[in-house]
């Protein structure tokens, strides 16, 4: 069975991931959901990432690029939620399709 | 005349315990200023007043020590100085605080502190019902070390400090009753008029003080002056002698602390301070500083002839006029505050006419019998109440007796009775007044026999005759206490013998008085020989005149053979009218000076808002119209092609802004179709 | 302490940061550091004082460093007498002026902050020895001020603040002008004013005669010298007191330590021709000019304000007369008189911060309701009259001595105005705190422990310069002698220089 898991096993879970996580981007109408959408497409690149470090030509590039997309992500989230919460304080929903004022 | 280098060449002592005479009454005043409502509230007005007298008196034993120890030095060797600290040291400036102690100093500290101190006492019976008692004992105490220091100071400057320092004890005295607006405006009458002899003393002294450095080496220091200003001689100052100038300059300082003609408007109204104020500074000490700074430089006012000169006129007139403002007078501190003026005119005509030794003797026994009457006065007052007006007094020798016995040998020594202090000191002075001028003299004895007649006056309508005060303030008449007589009996008893100080040589004394001050002052030797009948014919015209004036005033107010009210309308009644109302100085002044300066004060007020402003403000309307105008062609000309443009871009945002929705799920829509072009179209070509 | 000038300028800057990074509730917390950050430049001003070597004319305390070499302008940092005085004045009032501020209760965090700004700047000031510095900030000043005066001033405040801004933007650009013209007339350029000083004997009469011209008109606006003067009584009747007090008691001391820093040294020839009518007799004018506006003032502070104009006034005379009397009493007396000034605009604030208004005929007797108040109020009413035994007779008394040397005639008039400044303010003493009781006003509370504190190192520094004046005069003397020598030993170059552009 190993010989069967080969890079492209990990390039399809990571497609999936991205997949999920564009469509929950994409159709969520609650801020919250499109983080957690966008912190599975990050996730997604992190599995390519380490997957092509460990199968790639690359060496341990991929895995400090990987931490690098965690720290990103982790600040993403903390700035992200900041804002959502600053929203929800103004306006008392978190739904973005309500977040219209900057309409030219 | 006078060898002006009497004083140069001396041996100086030093003594640290000289400071201690001013700066023990300092400290009085610091206590009672920082702690006295504590004190008040703690151990009552006693306590405070235990201050201020204790200090008085420690600074009197101070005075009396360093009098005797300076006794029992050579008679030309008879200067103690201490220096303190370095004050002003700025280019030929070198002043330092330094006191010195010579037979002048000794005198006027022993009057100061001696005479301060039984005032001090006094006040302690008078002030009883004074809340702010702590306020009063530390302006007193303050006052003493001012005056103090002004006496002491061992050069002009810091005798400026003590000029000015009593100056502002005696505002805040005369204002002590700061509630009312009249007490505080005669406190500021006489500060300002004050501060006009200031003005002039200044300039004498800055004049002095830059004469002496173009002769050579210039200095402010008393016992370094005698031997500079020789260098004087010859040198002019806008074609005037220097030294002429010089002591002018300082006699309008004198005129302004010794109430002189034209600055003795501020005296009288000064009555409205509590009566041992007037007596302590309105009468025995701080009205002789211009005395007293006279005698300090006689050395230099007598190289100025013409000077003094003018000094004596002056002071004749003063003394003249004073006592002829004192005859319609009806308050009886405004009687004794124009023969304050009257009797400091005479000490001026001793300075005039170079009788240094007079002019101070006669500020010793002045001191004794005017703070007598002052204290024999407040004795009176608060006995009826804070009545002042003679009209509604009379018969008081009845109620009391202690006063009314002290207040008559006072007014007897004023009156110059023979055998009282007041004889042998001014007739000292007229007798050295005839000597240099007859006309001099016949104002002095005619002033006597006024000051003889308002005298008596003052005693016959007070203490003669009927009671003319209401029923309530007759039924509380009372003698005062002993904290208030006994320094009247003090003061009477000076007032009596303090002339045997300086018994003339004509009546077969040694005049003691003119000797001990000889080193400091000097003497004038008169040319030419008078005979001793010239002399005692002299004496018996102007005790006949003193008595003429009693016994004018005994017929009037006792006798009432005269109605004083046919004499008032004499002539039309003008003379009583100008007498009562002092010459209308006052009016003059004010319509003059006072509206003068007010005039020029809203005057410049006005030309400061609507002049010099307006033109700030004109000048920047003139911009705000030249900028409205090139605003103008801006806005239309370069403007407008400016505002084409952004006409245009404008429009086409209007436009474009379109697509932006706001809407965050479209512009993820966007992003992924367009990435996922951009990806397609790359992978296809 | 090396870099001690620095510290002083850069530590209210820090504290400015400080407080910029704190919560604009916490509005005790920020006045107590504003003050905190007052005082180590104050201890520092001490120990300067106690440190500073009196017995030379070199600046002390030097710094310098590069700052932008392509037009050799440096930071060049120092003190002389002259200089270490002011400082000792500016380091002294700040946190006082703190003190009086505590009551403000509007943006407290920016005015703490512009403040401190300011503070920094008047330092700076004092310190800065190339001119571009110096000109920095004397801008740096202008800025904080303005908002100072125009945010939390009274009720013509912008009116007030811009004019004071457009008076000072007029003074600095000529300012500018004359510091441009000595840096192009020197070879090689520069902005080292110790270099332009050691230069002086190079520059021809005319450039000196203009360049002074500028440089005067520049510093008299700040004085106030008549006629640049009106700004003054606007600015000071709307800014709040803390203000009033900074202009008073140490920016318009810049004007005339501009013109001993600059045209006296610089411009020895210029200095000499323009001394009498320029300094001398305007100055003289002043004294009498303000003293009379005061006598008709209705508003405390206006009053106050004229007789900051009279009492510079002294300053000026003092200066010109070139005498070591005169000019060492106008050092002083810019000492003094920022020291009692500052008291009198404290006081003034402190019954304006109970009453809500400054009308002198609105009160009356307020000396039986505030016993206390009043002890104090009347030091420094007749410290501001010259009495002998407070600091500015010794100021006053060595002017005018010095003027009388110089010009009796100028001596006569300025010193009757000694009777004027009695005048007004024993009239003024007596409205307010004198006379029967105002009974709106009968329960006024006396001065709290704040002012208290805030009043009586002035008023205990009042009395002792008045008894021991050494204390500024040794640190002033030998400077200012050096000064007055280089003007007065002043003698036109023998060549002049072709770079003499001007007619």
């Amino acid at each position: 069975m190993p010989e069967a898991l080969g890079l492209h096993h990990f390039l399809l879970v990571g497609a999936a991931l991205f997949c999920m996580g564009l469509y929950c981007v994409l159709t969520r109408r609650n801020a919250i959901g499109i983080l957690m959408g966008v912190e599975l497409v990050l996730n997604a690149a992190n599995v390519n990432y380490i997957a092509f470090s460990r199968y790639g030509v690359g060496g341990v590039d991929g895995q400090v690029f990987s931490i690098f997309v965690i720290m990103l992500a982790a600040a993403e989230a903390a700035i992200g939620l900041a804002i959502v919460l600053g929203i929800y304080r103004r306006s008392g929903s978190i739904d973005v399709s309500q977040m219209t004022s900057l309409r030219g | 005349m006078v060898d002006p280098h009497h004083v140069a060449d001396v041996a100086v002592h030093s003594s640290q315990l000289l400071r201690w005479i001013p700066f023990i009454p300092l400290l009085g005043a610091a206590v009672n200023f920082l702690l006295g409502t504590r004190i008040q509230s703690r151990a009552g007005r006693g306590g405070v007043a235990a201050v201020a007298i204790g200090s008085s008196l420690a600074s009197f034993v101070l005075v009396v020590i360093s009098f005797f120890s300076l006794l029992a030095f050579d008679e030309h060797s008879r200067l103690v100085i201490d220096t303190v600290a370095p004050w002003v040291h700025i280019g030929s400036l070198n002043v330092d605080i330094g006191f010195q102690f010579d037979p002048l100093s000794a005198v006027m500290t022993l009057v100061i502190t001696g005479i301060g101190s039984l005032i001090h006492i006094y006040s302690y019976g008078y002030m009883d019902e004074e809340p702010a008692a702590w306020r009063f004992f530390a302006l007193l105490n303050l006052f003493m070390f001012a005056m103090l220091t002004l006496v002491l100071g061992d050069s002009l400057l810091l005798m400026f400090v003590g000029w000015e320092g009593v100056g502002l004890c005696s505002w805040a005295l005369i204002g002590f009753w700061h509630q009312d607006h009249v007490n505080t405006t005669a406190g500021n009458k006489a500060f300002i008029v004050n501060r006009i002899g200031d003005f002039g003393f200044l300039l004498g002294v800055f004049l002095l003080f830059w004469s002496l450095d173009s002769a050579g080496q210039a200095s402010m220091v008393f016992r370094e002056l005698p031997a500079l200003v020789g260098g004087l001689d010859g040198m002019a100052l806008w074609g005037v002698p220097v030294v002429t100038l010089i002591t002018l300059f300082l006699f309008v300082g004198a005129t302004g602390k010794s109430a002189q003609i034209p600055l003795f408007v501020w005296l009288p109204d000064a009555m409205a301070g509590p009566t041992p104020v007037s007596a302590l500074i309105h009468a025995a000490t701080m009205v002789t500083a211009g005395v007293y700074m006279i005698g300090r430089l006689s050395f230099l006012f007598a190289m100025a002839p013409a000077t003094l000169e003018v000094v004596a006129i002056i002071a004749a007139a003063t003394a003249f006029f004073a006592a002829t403002i004192g005859i319609a007078q009806n308050d009886i501190k405004k009687v004794l505050a124009y023969s304050t003026v009257s009797q400091l005119g005479y000490m001026f005509i001793a300075m005039g006419v170079g009788a240094w030794a007079a002019g101070i003797f006669h500020l010793v026994t002045h001191a004794f019998f005017k703070a007598c009457l002052f204290l024999g006065a407040g004795s009176v007052i608060h006995a009826m109440h804070h009545e002042q007006d003679m009209r509604k007094m009379g018969g008081l020798r009845h109620y009391m007796p202690r006063t009314f016995w002290t207040f008559l040998i006072a007014a007897v020594a004023i009156a110059g009775v023979p055998g009282t202090a007041g004889f042998f000191s001014k007739d000292e002075i007229l007798w050295n007044a005839y000597l240099h001028s007859p006309a001099l003299w016949v104002m002095g004895f005619l002033s006597a026999g006024i000051t003889a007649f308002y005298m008596f006056r003052l005693v016959f309508m007070t203490f003669y005759g009927e009671c003319r005060a209401d029923e309530h303030i007759r039924e509380h008449l009372h003698e005062s206490s002993g904290w208030m007589t006994w320094p009247l009996i003090i003061l009477a008893v000076g007032s009596l013998f303090a002339g045997f100080l300086g018994v003339p040589a004509a009546l077969g004394g040694s005049n003691a008085f003119a000797h001990f001050l000889e080193p400091v002052v000097g003497h004038m030797e008169h040319s030419g020989h008078h005979s001793l009948a010239l002399e005692y014919g002299l004496m018996a015209a102007s005790v006949g005149i003193a008595g003429l004036g009693i016994l004018l005033a005994w017929l009037i107010y006792v006798k009432k053979v005269f109605s004083a009210e046919s004499l008032a309308r004499i002539g039309g009644g003008w003379p009583h009218r100008v007498f009562l109302n002092k010459y209308y100085v006052d009016e003059l002044y004010g319509a003059t000076v006072l509206r003068g300066t007010m005039g020029l004060s809203t005057l410049f007020a006005w030309f400061d808002r609507t002049v010099v402003d307006g033109v700030v403000n004109g000048s920047a309307s003139v911009t705000r119209i030249g900028a409205t105008l090139s605003g103008a062609f801006d806005f239309r000309v370069v403007d407008g092609l400016v505002n084409f443009t952004a006409d245009a871009i404008h429009a086409f945002g209007g436009v474009v802004r379109r697509v932006q929705t706001g809407s965050l799920n479209t512009y993820l829509y966007v992003i992924v179709v367009v990435v996922a072009a951009v990806l397609f179209a790359g992978t296809w070509n | 302490m090396d870099h001690i000038l620095t510290y002083m300028t850069f530590i209210p800057l820090a504290g400015m940061a400080f407080i910029l990074c704190m919560p604009g509730g916490a509005t005790k917390a920020i006045r107590l550091t504003a003050l905190g950050f007052t005082i180590p430049p104050l201890l520092m001003a001490l120990w300067l004082f106690a440190n500073f070597d009196r017995s030379t004319e070199a600046m002390q305390f030097m710094e310098r460093a590069q700052w932008i070499p392509s037009f050799n302008i440096q930071y060049i940092m120092g003190v002389d007498g002259l200089s270490v005085t002011m400082i000792l004045l500016t380091a002294l009032l700040c946190p006082i002026c703190i003190l009086a501020s505590w009551n403000i209760e509007k943006g407290v965090k920016g005015y703490f902050a512009l403040f401190l700004l300011l503070d920094a700047g008047m330092t700076g000031v004092f310190c800065a020895l190339d001119f571009f510095l110096f000109y920095i900030f004397w801008e740096v000043m202008l800025l904080p001020m303005y908002f100072l005066i125009g945010i939390w001033g009274g009720a013509r405040r912008e009116y007030a603040a811009i004019k004071f801004f457009l008076y000072t933007l007029a003074g600095s650009v000529l300012m500018m002008i004359a510091m441009l013209a000595l840096y192009f007339y020197n070879e090689p350029h520069t902005f080292d004013m110790l270099v332009l000083m050691d230069n002086a004997g190079t520059y021809s009469r005319t450039f000196q005669t203009w360049t002074w011209l500028a440089l005067f008109i520049g510093f008299a606006i700040k004085i106030p010298a008549f006629p640049f003067h009106t700004w003054l009584p606007d600015a000071h009747v709307e800014a709040p007191t803390a203000i009033s007090v900074i202009l008073a008691g140490v920016l318009l001391k810049m004007g005339t330590y501009g013109i001993l820093r600059f045209c006296y040294p610089m411009l020895p020839l210029a200095t000499q021709d323009m001394a009498f009518w320029a300094l001398a007799a305007l100055g003289t004018w002043n004294i009498v000019y303000g003293a009379l506006c005061a006598m008709a003032q209705t508003d405390m502070k206006k009053l106050v304000a004229y007789s900051s104009i009279s009492h510079m006034g002294y300053v000026m005379l003092g200066m010109a007369t070139m005498t070591v009397q005169g000019i060492n009493g106008a050092v002083l007396q810019m000492f003094n008189h920022g020291t009692i000034t500052a008291m009198l605009f404290l006081l003034v604030g402190v019954i304006y911060d109970r009453a809500h208004h400054r009308r002198i005929d609105g009160f009356g007797g307020l000396a039986s309701v505030m016993p206390v108040y009043t002890g104090i109020m009347v030091i420094a009413f007749f410290a501001a009259m010259g009495l002998p035994g407070l600091s500015a007779f010794i100021s006053e008394v060595l002017v005018l001595l010095g003027a009388w040397q110089y010009s009796p005639g100028l001596a006569i008039v300025a010193a009757s105005a000694v009777v004027l400044t009695a005048g007004y303010m024993l009239w003024m003493l007596q409205r307010v705190w004198l006379g029967p009781v105002n009974e709106e006003y009968a329960s006024m509370p006396d001065v709290n422990a704040r002012e208290i504190l805030m009043l009586a190192p002035l008023a205990v520094i009042v009395i002792v310069l008045g008894v021991y004046p050494h204390a500024i005069l040794d640190l002033i003397n030998t400077s200012l002698t050096a000064i007055n020598n280089t003007v007065l030993s002043a003698v036109p170059p023998v060549a002049s220089l072709p770079l003499d552009v001007l007619p």
